[in-house]
């Protein structure tokens, strides 16, 4: 049966978990339009030959490879829509900047559109909320309050906050401060989101 | 990860699959019953176990029984039914329906076929004169196991 390899992409995509980005299968892909060449190319004889020979019987031959044709484009575009998908929400996981295992993952056509998603979504968040613009990546649901309460983990030194004054981040200390600020030190293990 | 993830779902219980659902392409991978009604020249190389060899010219001939994914039998069905005809999978038949009208519960779902709704309501495509009978199966098991 023709659209093995096809399958295998999908196949592969479905197996990985919780929208995982497998690494981008090139070489299964070049099968598949490898298939797609020699289908069309077997088509494209036995119509002539069905027109000049009168070999009628030919057309359900035809007919059987164009479906197989229809069907190694449907994995296809479905194989590169699905992890476009996942590319994006990565977005909303890692932030901006990916780690290297996954960027190794991605086709440099994958790595061109999640920058053009990335500035599109910059240009979006910059149009809301005013002035400064919103950052709305932080969190997946409305937070609460735009403050929040932190814990210091380490002795980090002096931070500066909006307003020009700076907090002292000694280890231990707890500051009352503004959440998109904090984001990046909480991720990096420096602060610590205090639940009251 | 899977938080902002959002994967096209199935559309198979509807009219149509959906063309970028991998679980509607999953799903019309799988293979039902078919009689060849017109022979298929030069497919020698995919029926090897029919005796057909790598001869260019053999031509599958006329009445043979074979099993095809869904989307092929889709494709190559058409309502004068010339290039093949269907048959009903058994699970979706008359003695099934039987048993699923008497107590669904007893019917391991997932051993039978795990996209058994999806499937069977893709079914109804070939135009069968069980078509009536199926749906108001396919229905039935979906309110008695939900």
């Amino acid at each position: 049966m023709f659209c093995e390899k096809a399958m295998e992409l999908v196949r592969e995509l479905h197996r990985a978990p919780e929208g995982q980005l497998p690494a981008f299968n090139e070489d299964g892909l070049r099968q598949v339009l490898e298939e797609m060449k020699a289908l069309y190319e077997q088509n494209q004889s036995d119509v002539n030959e069905a027109k000049s020979a009168g070999r009628g019987d030919l057309i359900p031959t035809i007919k059987f490879r164009h479906c197989s044709l229809l069907r190694n484009r449907r994995c296809t575009v479905a194989y590169l829509y699905d992890r476009l998908l996942r590319i994006r929400a990565l977005r909303w996981e890692y932030g901006s900047v990916l780690p290297n295992a996954l960027r190794f993952h991605m086709s440099a056509e994958e790595m061109e559109w999640f920058n053009h998603y990335k500035k599109s979504l910059a240009t979006y968040m910059r149009s809301l909320g005013g002035d400064e613009g919103l950052d709305i990546t932080q969190d997946m649901k409305p937070p609460k309050s735009l403050y929040i309460e932190v814990r210091c983990l380490k002795d980090y030194g002096e931070f500066e906050v909006d307003d020009g004054t700076s907090v002292l981040l000694k280890k231990n200390s707890q500051h009352f401060l503004p959440r998109w600020k904090c984001e990046q030190l909480i991720r990096q293990g420096v602060l610590e989101h205090v639940l009251s | 990860m899977s938080e902002a993830y959002f994967p096209v779902e199935s559309g198979a219980l509807g009219p149509e699959e959906n063309f970028l659902s991998l679980d509607d392409i999953l799903m019309s991978q799988e293979k039902l019953p078919v009689r060849v009604e017109t022979p298929m020249p030069r497919l020698g190389a995919f029926f090897l176990e029919r005796g057909a060899g790598a001869e260019s010219d053999y031509a599958l001939p006329q009445g043979t029984k074979i099993e095809l994914p869904l989307w092929l039998a889709k494709g190559l069905f058409d309502n004068k039914r010339r290039i093949l005809s269907v048959e009903i999978p058994k699970i979706y038949q008359e003695g099934w329906r039987t048993v699923f009208s008497a107590d669904a519960n007893v019917v391991d779902l997932h051993k039978m076929g795990p996209r058994f709704y999806g499937f069977g309501s893709q079914l109804l495509h070939f135009d069968s004169p069980e078509n009536a009978d199926i749906s108001q199966c396919l229905l039935q098991v979906s309110s008695v196991k939900y």
